[in-house]
């Protein structure tokens, strides 16, 4: 296959494409490797998988819908994209439920074999859309996927009802036409993964090209086109997704550390990932346990970590409700433990597949008696890697839980990380006790568990140790020797030792950067954001900066305690806004904290804040009064 | 670990220096003493060895004993040993429950460490009582039971525990009583002995909430006539001139006979090795509840993998495999590009 040389090839800057069809029809497949073959070729990317809770929902209905949508450009990129400029649909309701996301004037690919009479009602629709007049505003392109497909189908000898699987492949191969993506790498892949089935590797393959060459020799589209790669730093690069890159943090912060994992934990979306990921590297000496529920997953890892493990435990939502208890107990236990919660839309069972930023406040105080937990939240899919090494630092330093807050949007999407150089990762080294620690009044030695050190971490002296046996619990300890205490000063005096040493964990922040380019205090308004909004807010930043206006960014990967530095930069701004994904959650304890008056950008759709977003909440809150005039391009280079 | 080595402890040195305060006359302090008095002679060591426990009277063992110990909460010390125990193989991990905290609110994570086998032992301490929480009616008390919580007495089914564990296909279970230090510490010993979990019940009296509750079986003067020795590879009998037997009926039922009536040669041979568990279940339902003859002893004592033994092996096994793990190929097995400065 060459590529088209009728057609002219037009260049653009950038292209979002989502990929829409059945839960069946493979379209995260797809969306992946449309992702990696243009990361391959040296885009930058981002993609965002957006799919239904279901497995698989009744076929062709609107709820059974799945869609992939990738960004890929020739400067680096900082969302998935506000918006498609191309809609891939395979069917009915796929149109239905993205054709909205696509603005006036882009295009949209849809399998026309897929719009019969059937399909066009059980996705709602009256009047066939390919037909009237309602794709007026778009160009649409109807090529036959299904029938094509099963034509090659039929060259490898597979069924015909098995044939008709293979038309995603053939989607991917028309994409890769259309975008002048490399196919050798895409061809390899199918040949690596399909290799098992080789009846289903020749369809696959066979529908790949024909929907490729299908872009080349039809007289259909006018020109294709090429995203050319972009300028990225020197260095090796991989896609990686942020629970691949969550697992790999933990893997890597433990090595520094040198402790053997233990994961317990309980499937749940979208966190399983990290459980199936981490089980599969054994040869780290990582040991994973699938409990019996989320309440023996966190307690088996405190059962690790007192044993000198660095213990683990991952979930979402609904399971940090249940081991909320037990992180109680790691809390009076003063053991390491790390808790990591990729959330996902609540109350209750909620969106299990949407992302939403709605468990800051249950991290924070989601326990009963006063029981603070430092909070360590990622920015980006590749950042999971270094917010995990950190939460790690943080629980084997200071001998406490910490809890990392991730995403569905982080967890499931993914960009181009250029690798660390493991030589420069930090050192995370710990040291078991091994010493009695007291001298009694009598001259004898003996060992108190509760004796603390500069950071006011007690001594983490594992069974197996001679002379330092004792016993720790959940009731109230005396100061000093752990034993079980009633006494009201004691217990006070305790509970003012556990918060200040989580306080004191401030003092190991480093200074915080914000993005202002008059230097902190320059920008009439700060936007303070959380985890996964980073590339919404920064890409926001372009689109304000590109209008000649100014505006200052700061991203919070701590979230308790607070950078010692946040409160002079809160109090250098005019306006504070607070962009996320819940109601209201990091401004409450903005304006607890500091007397701040921050102001709430709210979004809970399920779905990342878009980079337009952003910049609409600016502009009103600068004043500025046409917000309706549009930057040319929705994510301009920075 | 040999349980035949030279003593190098005293009862005395497994005494933490806490004072022990459950009410006077409580069971626990017998089991307390037999555990001390037994832990010499186990040939362990003090720092080798961790008692964990959860909520309720029995749970506060742990800080009685001068081993490593965690008082963890409410039914979760089966799952937090389950942690411990398979990233420490090295070390003898005990668990101390009571019927509230193992079958009640803990119930779950008691039938999964049983069913995985992993390498812990765990005393039940059974008093048929909630007594922390000063006398309401527990998963093991007998229905019709009046207590604070039921003025009208308790409408519910209670659980065996032996029926539940062997239910859970545990491999070691067994049960005695705080009045018999003796059979304590054979039952404490060969539980500890087991690879894999063990699970031992203890008829406990709660001298405040539940007085008497086992006193019909347990005590001296009851004991022949009501307990039922289990003892592997001899016919079941009982009685102070082993008068009475049990029988295993063609319908699989087993029942108490007198040997007279049957003979010797019909008498149930105690086979505890029977890999299928269901016999012992059988024996474990002979007696409706503790006011008629009931089996003690070891029910059932088989071998099977060890679950953090097996998980240890699979690590070795990717290690041979794979090699020890390397980070920098981890981080490029997703597939690499290079960018050239």
């Amino acid at each position: 296959m060459s590529t088209a040389t009728e057609h002219p090839t037009i260049e653009l800057d950038r292209v979002v494409i989502r990929f829409a069809g059945d839960s069946g029809d493979g379209m995260q497949l797809t969306g992946t490797q449309f992702n990696s073959v243009s990361s391959l070729f040296g885009n930058d990317t981002a993609t965002l998988p957006d799919f239904p809770a279901e497995i698989r929902a009744p076929a062709g209905t609107l709820a059974g819908v799945s869609a992939f949508q990738v960004h890929i450009s020739d400067h680096d990129i900082l969302t998935p994209g506000d918006a498609p400029s191309v809609l891939v649909a395979m069917n009915p309701a796929a149109l239905k439920s993205n054709g909205h996301f696509v603005p006036p004037g882009g295009t949209i690919i849809v399998n026309v074999d897929a719009f019969d009479e059937r399909s066009l009602d059980k996705a709602g629709y009256t009047t066939n859309p390919l037909i009237d007049s309602s794709l007026a505003a778009y160009t649409v392109y109807e090529v036959p996927m299904t029938s094509l497909t099963m034509e090659v189908g039929k060259l490898a000898g597979v069924k015909p009802r098995e044939a008709e699987r293979s038309k995603n492949f053939f989607a991917l191969g028309l994409l890769s036409w259309l975008y002048s993506r490399p196919t050798e790498p895409t061809l390899d892949w199918i040949t690596a993964r399909f290799a098992k089935t080789p009846q289903v590797l020749d369809a696959n393959t066979r529908a790949f090209k024909a929907g490729f060459n299908f872009g080349e020799t039809a007289e259909l589209f006018e020109s294709n086109y090429q995203v050319r790669p972009a300028v990225h730093a020197p260095g090796t690069y991989t896609n990686v997704t942020g629970n691949t890159a969550l697992a790999w943090g933990l893997i890597a912060a433990a090595h520094q550390a040198n402790l053997p994992i233990f994961l317990g934990s309980y499937p749940i979306t979208p966190a399983s990932d990290i459980l199936h990921e981490l089980a599969k590297h054994k040869e780290f000496g990582i040991r994973t346990f699938q409990a019996e529920d989320e309440i023996a997953g966190v307690g088996a890892a405190i059962g690790a970590s007192f044993g000198g493990s660095l213990g683990i435990t991952t979930t979402s939502g609904p399971g940090i409700d249940l081991k909320s208890e037990s992180i109680g107990m790691a809390v009076s236990l003063e053991l390491p433990l790390l808790v990591v919660d990729i959330q996902r839309g609540g109350p209750s069972t909620g969106l299990p597949t949407k992302t939403e930023q709605s468990d800051l406040l249950h991290a924070m105080y989601g326990r009963h008696g006063e029981a603070p937990v430092p909070i360590v939240a990622a920015m980006t899919p590749s950042h999971c890697f270094e917010a995990a090494m950190e939460a790690v630092r943080i629980a084997v330093t200071y001998r406490t839980p910490v809890f990392l807050l991730s995403d569905g949007y982080l967890a499931n999407g993914s960009e181009p990380w250029r690798l660390p150089d493991v030589a420069d990762l930090p050192e995370l080294h710990v040291e078991f006790a091994t010493e009695m620690n007291h001298t009694e009044a009598d001259g004898t030695k003996s060992f108190w568990p509760y004796i603390r050190d500069e950071n006011l971490a007690r001594p983490w002296a594992v069974p197996g140790t001679p002379g330092l046996e004792h016993r720790i619990g959940g009731l109230e300890k005396e100061d000093g020797t752990g034993n079980i205490s009633y006494d009201a000063e004691n217990h006070e005096r305790m509970v003012h030792l556990r918060a200040a040493k989580v306080a004191a964990i401030a003092r190991s922040i480093p200074p915080l950067e914000v993005d202002d380019v008059d230097g902190v205090g320059g920008a009439p308004v700060l936007v303070l954001g959380w985890g996964s909004t980073y590339g919404a807010i920064a890409a926001g930043v372009r689109r304000v900066r590109a209008r000649g206006l100014k505006m200052a960014h700061l991203q919070l990967v701590h979230l308790n305690p607070f950078p010692s530095d946040l409160g002079d930069i809160l109090k250098a701004y005019d306006h504070v806004l607070v962009p996320e994904a819940n109601l209201g959650q990091l401004s409450k304890m903005i304006r607890a904290e500091y007397l701040v008056d921050a102001k709430i950008l709210s979004k809970v759709q399920g779905s990342p804040f878009r980079a337009a977003e952003i910049e609409l909440a600016v502009l009103e809150l600068l004043g500025v009064d046409s917000p309706s005039t549009t930057v040319a391009d929705e994510e301009v280079a920075s | 670990m040999t349980d035949t080595a030279t003593p190098t402890t005293t009862a005395k040195d497994w005494a933490s220096d806490q004072e022990v305060r459950w009410c006077p006359g409580c069971g626990d302090y017998s089991i307390l003493t037999a555990v001390r008095m037994l832990m010499p002679e186990l040939g362990t060591t003090r720092e080798n060895t961790v008692f964990l426990s959860g909520i309720g009277c029995a749970a506060r063992f742990p800080y009685y004993m001068n081993s490593y110990g965690l008082h963890s909460i409410h039914g979760r010390a089966p799952a937090v040993a389950t942690g411990l125990a398979v990233t420490r193989p090295d070390l003898d991990v005990w668990v101390v429950t009571g019927d509230g905290d193992a079958l009640s609110i803990g119930g779950n994570h008691l039938i999964h460490a049983l069913r995985r086998n992993v390498n812990i032992t765990i005393l039940l301490f059974n008093n048929q009582i909630y007594g922390l929480t000063k006398g309401q009616y527990s998963p093991t008390s007998e229905q019709g039971k009046v207590t604070k919580s039921t003025p009208f007495g308790s409408l519910e089914t209670p659980f065996n525990p032996i029926s539940l564990a062997l239910g859970a296909e545990a491999t070691f279970v067994a049960r005695t009583h705080d009045m018999d230090r003796k059979h304590m510490q054979e039952t404490f010993r060969r539980a500890h002995a087991h690879k894999g979990a063990a699970f031992v019940e203890i008829y406990q009296n709660c001298n405040v909430f539940n007085d008497g509750a086992f006193e019909k079986i347990t005590s001296k003067d009851a004991r022949p006539d009501q307990l039922i020795p289990l003892v592997h590879g001899q016919p079941i009998r009982f009685g102070a001139d082993l008068q009475h037997g049990v029988v295993l009926d063609p319908d699989g039922r087993v029942r108490v006979v007198e040997v007279a009536d049957v003979g010797e040669s019909s008498l149930l041979v105690h086979d505890e090795k029977r890999d299928d568990p269901g016999l012992a279940f059988q024996l474990s339902r002979l007696a409706r509840g503790p006011y008629e003859p009931t089996p003690i002893g070891v029910f059932r004592a088989v071998e099977h993998t060890e679950y953090g033994a097996a998980m240890s092996r699979q690590l070795l096994e990717a290690n041979e495999r794979k090699g020890p793990g390397d980070l920098t190929a981890l981080l490029a097995s997703g597939g690499t590009w290079t960018v050239e400065a």
